[in-house]
């Protein structure tokens, strides 16, 4: 019998059926993944934890550690317990501790050994007393108040009263914000105004005496003003006095006693008196706060308002700037410019842009937008003011340096949707009779558009994160005033500004207390990846929108 | 296939000269299945005058002359005219001396072999071929005697006067209002009551107004294959051009669709002028009142439809239109 033929049944060769190719890019993904899944996982849950408030534990010591410590007991809150590899001693576990208390103790933090707990327990009367600076954790012993007797904390009226002179003492300190920033800023941004009027008068004048009608209006407006801010300044002295008028007095695990004054304090809590929904409402109170209020404490402590607001008028700017830019230089490159050497170098000198390291583009914009630009702005506008006013970082040229850095991603990202236009749509254009422009304008960017708005939420990310150019072009540390607030224009381009990413990297390396900031760190990357995420949902919801208004329906 | 196989569905018309010049085309009698060849009135051109097949002229390195019946050559008034047109892509010549014209308000066919230069030939009528670099011309066209080739023409308001569809529909990504209103937009009209005029006039002339009427407003993108090309064909219309050409309009459609279209096409002559390029003979010979063969880059025989498809002149044409080509 011949030997059958080989049966078609064989099994495909599996490299020939790209099976392992298949798992290949699969483990690919999985990779991918799973950075992305632990980094935002570690980033949410640390960010998270950092406004769940933590009970004050407790804890009684064993012997040995009494001994060591000179105390029975300690007062704080478990941040977390963990697992230290000390080199012969094998695994230990050991707590993190917030004991609070700076002032006593010379640090709010430190660790215990997990062998040194005898017991733990949750005293319910134990507060925690969030003050302008620093932490406490103790009991709450009397409240003084001007022309009443002191109350003890057992007493049945202390509540109510601590809660009332609180409240009058936060009333009065957002008073004396407003009267120090808004009513002497704008006192003494008159001021200065009126002063750089007169030097232009007495510069105009050359040296001819200047107009002595006009010198004496300005003088005696100065000196009018001069009395309004000395009466505002009085009346600050009076309320901050007045802040000072009550005290309250408390007790730390060891015994002390110390008295501060209820201007000093933040906000009092019962951690140990609250139950799970308690907590769940201090955590949003405490996310609200962080989201809300200016920085304390060398920033370590208090909210980051100022950094995400500049981050986000940071962000719109560039936004507004790389896009046009970005969008008319991609159009000529791809519709006009005649293919050839010229065009593929200016191409690939685009592409290697985005692979300059961003504090060369720092260096570039300091150089070129602050000393350049800025200082000729200033000779030619401001020549009688008298800092620089654009000659120095500024939100302005922040945003620009970022528009530049990231104007090679809408070029790309707007070159390849023009490409995708069709050749068909275009022709159609033209043979009704548009010109060559006519028929981008009309036709060619609206199809266009869903693509010129994909390179714009890259940048837009892109722009967000960056740091390291930001800090000599304009980010501080510490701003006084937003760059968009009340007072007329408004939008203050000139201003100096705080930002997410350089305040994470502020409280990270450069903070006086690591273990204060550390989970305001966390807390911080996840807002600035929540506002970024944020804005490029609004971005995408815009191009969702584009999309389906010119949807393309199934033949 | 043989030519008594072919399964020509198409309505032939009977006389080739009865129905030449006056487009009526519709109610004449159609003639039986299969009986092209069997009706022959006239001899081959080629065997009187010893004019060869457009082979034998190219290997004779003779110049190749057109059939161009004489009914067309009467003097009609012809919206179009192609004076000795030749085409060159770089070194490539894809157009040879082409001579025609197209006479107002009738209905022209293209047909050839795919690579004769059909569409070379359409889109030098409104130049859109100026849009390749290599391309370069010699002879001229002339639109209702003003010269299409010319340095002093303005390609842009030529364009406006010619009307152009293409084989693959191609709406714009605006409302179907606007995709209408485009060319009269262009033009700089801004009255609203004109613009909403002219849609609804141009709409109707495809054809479409009853299925979009509702929907002005709504994305072109959205609409059928089929709807999308009568609505680049109303785009086409709306500015009432003095010629309309049409690239293979159907090609992409399915049978339904098509019908929809030739029944427009057909709809149009006596209104508008109409240069069609068409792969399909049986639409040719359903839409048109002339059919011009091409073959090889060189028009071979231009005349009735009749008379094309019933009674060629050239054998190229004859083995064309029986399916014996190649
Ligand atoms: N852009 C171009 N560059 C170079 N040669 C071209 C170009 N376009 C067409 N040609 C050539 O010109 C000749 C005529 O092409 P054309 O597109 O006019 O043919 P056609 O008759 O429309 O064919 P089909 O029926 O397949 O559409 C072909 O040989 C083709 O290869
Ligand atoms: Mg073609």
């Amino acid at each position: 019998m011949p030997s059958p033929p080989p049966s078609p049944q064989n099994r495909t060769p599996l490299l020939a059926s790209g099976e392992p190719f298949v798992w290949l890019t699969g483990m690919g993904l999985v990779v991918g993944l799973a950075m992305v899944v632990v980094l935002l996982g570690l980033i949410v849950y640390k960010g998270l934890e950092a406004f769940w408030p933590h009970r004050v534990a407790r804890i009684e010591l064993t012997t040995s550690a009494q001994e060591r410590e000179g105390a029975p007991f300690l007062v704080a809150m478990v941040i977390e317990s963990r697992h230290k590899k000390a080199p012969g001693e094998g695994d230990r576990e050991e707590l993190y501790l917030q004991t609070g208390n700076k002032d006593f103790f010379g640090s709010g933090f430190r660790y215990l050994d997990a062998d040194e707990v005898a017991s733990i327990s949750y005293p319910p009367d134990e507060v925690v007393i969030e003050q302008i600076e620093y932490l406490t954790i103790g009991t709450l012993v009397s409240l003084q108040r001007p022309g009443a007797a002191p109350i003890e904390a057992e007493a049945p009226g202390f509540l109510p009263a601590l809660k009332e002179t609180l409240a009058a003492a936060r009333a009065r300190s957002a008073e004396i914000e407003h009267l120090e920033k808004v009513r002497i800023g704008d006192n003494a941004a008159r001021i200065q105004a009126l002063r750089i009027e007169r030097k232009r008068l007495e510069r105009v004048a050359g040296d001819a005496p200047p107009d002595p009608a006009a010198i004496a209006s300005i003088d005696e407006q100065t000196a009018e003003l001069q009395s309004a801010f000395e009466g505002m300044a009085a009346e600050a002295r009076a309320l901050r006095a007045e802040q000072d008028a009550s005290t309250l007095t408390y007790r730390i695990a060891d015994g002390r006693e110390k008295s501060i004054v209820a201007g000093q304090v933040v906000h009092v809590t019962w951690p140990n008196q609250m139950g799970f929904a308690g907590r769940l409402g201090q955590f949003f109170k405490n996310m609200w706060a962080f989201v809300s209020e200016n920085p304390r404490e060398a920033n370590t402590a208090g909210g980051i308002f100022p950094a995400l607001f500049g981050t986000f008028v940071m962000t719109v700017i560039l936004s507004i700037a790389v896009t046009p830019f970005g969008v008319i230089a991609a159009i000529y490159l791809r519709e006009y410019a005649k293919e050839g050497l010229v065009v593929r170098t200016v191409r690939i000198a685009i592409n290697n842009l985005a692979g300059v390291p961003s504090i060369v583009f720092g260096v570039f914009g300091l150089g070129f937008f602050v000393y350049g630009l800025g200082g000729s702005i200033d000779r030619l506008f401001y020549p009688d003011s008298e800092g620089p006013v654009f000659g120095t970082g500024g939100i302005l040229w922040a945003s620009l340096t970022l528009a530049l850095m990231t104007v090679p991603v809408v070029i790309v990202a707007t070159e390849e949707s023009l490409a995708a236009v069709s050749r068909g749509v275009r022709e159609g254009s033209l043979a009704c009779g548009a010109s060559k422009w006519q028929t981008i304008q009309r036709v060619v960017l609206p199809a266009a558009g869903p693509g010129i708005i994909t390179g714009m939420i890259l940048a837009m990310a892109r722009g967000a994160g960056e740091v390291a150019p930001l800090m000599i072009v304009g980010v501080v540390k510490w701003a006084e005033t937003l760059p968009v607030d009340t007072t007329a224009p408004f939008l203050h381009l000139d201003r100096k500004f705080m930002h997410l990413g350089f305040h994470i990297f502020d409280l990270a390396f450069q903070s006086p207390d690591s273990e204060a900031a550390r989970p305001m760190v966390f807390a911080s990357t996840l807002l600035l990846i929540t506002l970024v995420v944020t804005m490029n949902l609004g971005a995408i919801f815009i191009r969702e929108r584009l999309r389906r208004k010119y949807a393309t329906g199934a033949f | 296939m043989s030519p008594t196989e072919t399964p020509r569905k198409a309505v032939l018309h009977a006389s080739a000269s009865s129905s030449a010049g006056d487009g009526n085309g519709p109610d004449t009698k159609p003639i039986a299945r299969g009986s092209l060849l069997a009706d022959r009135e006239t001899p081959f051109v080629s065997t009187e005058s010893g004019q060869g097949s457009v082979i034998d002229s190219i290997a004779e390195h003779r110049r190749f002359q057109a059939v161009v019946h004489p009914e067309l050559a009467h003097d009609l008034p012809h919206v179009l005219r192609v004076e000795d047109f030749s085409l060159y892509y770089g070194a490539a010549q894809a157009l040879h001396g082409v001579t025609m014209a197209v006479p107002q308000h009738k209905v022209v066919a293209l047909i050839g072999p795919s690579g004769c230069g059909k569409s070379t030939l359409l889109r030098s009528v409104n130049r859109l071929n100026d849009l390749i670099d290599s391309v370069r011309t010699t002879g001229n066209m002339l639109l209702n005697d003003r010269p299409i080739f010319d340095t002093k023409t303005d390609v842009i308001s030529l364009r406006k006067r010619i009307g152009m569809v293409f084989q693959k529909s191609n709406p714009f990504p605006k409302s179907i209002f606007e995709n209408v209103v485009y060319g009269l937009r262009l033009m700089g009209e801004k009255r609203r009551g004109v613009l909403q005029e002219v849609c609804e006039r141009s709409l109707r002339d495809a054809a479409l107004w009853g299925e979009v009427k509702d929907r002005l407003h709504d994305s072109a993108l959205a609409l059928s294959g089929g709807q999308q090309q009568r609505l680049c064909i109303a785009r086409a219309v709306a500015t009432r051009p003095e010629i309309l050409l049409m690239d293979e309009p159907c090609s992409a459609l399915d049978p339904i669709a098509t019908a929809k279209v030739e029944e427009l096409i057909h709809s149009l002559r006596g209104s508008y002028t109409v240069l069609i390029v068409t792969h399909n003979m049986q639409q040719a010979a359903r839409v048109s009142d002339h059919t011009a063969f091409m073959y090889l880059g060189r028009l071979v025989e231009y005349g009735p439809t009749e008379a094309i498809f019933r009674n060629p002149r050239c054998r190229d044409t004859q083995d064309y239109v029986t399916g014996r080509f190649g």
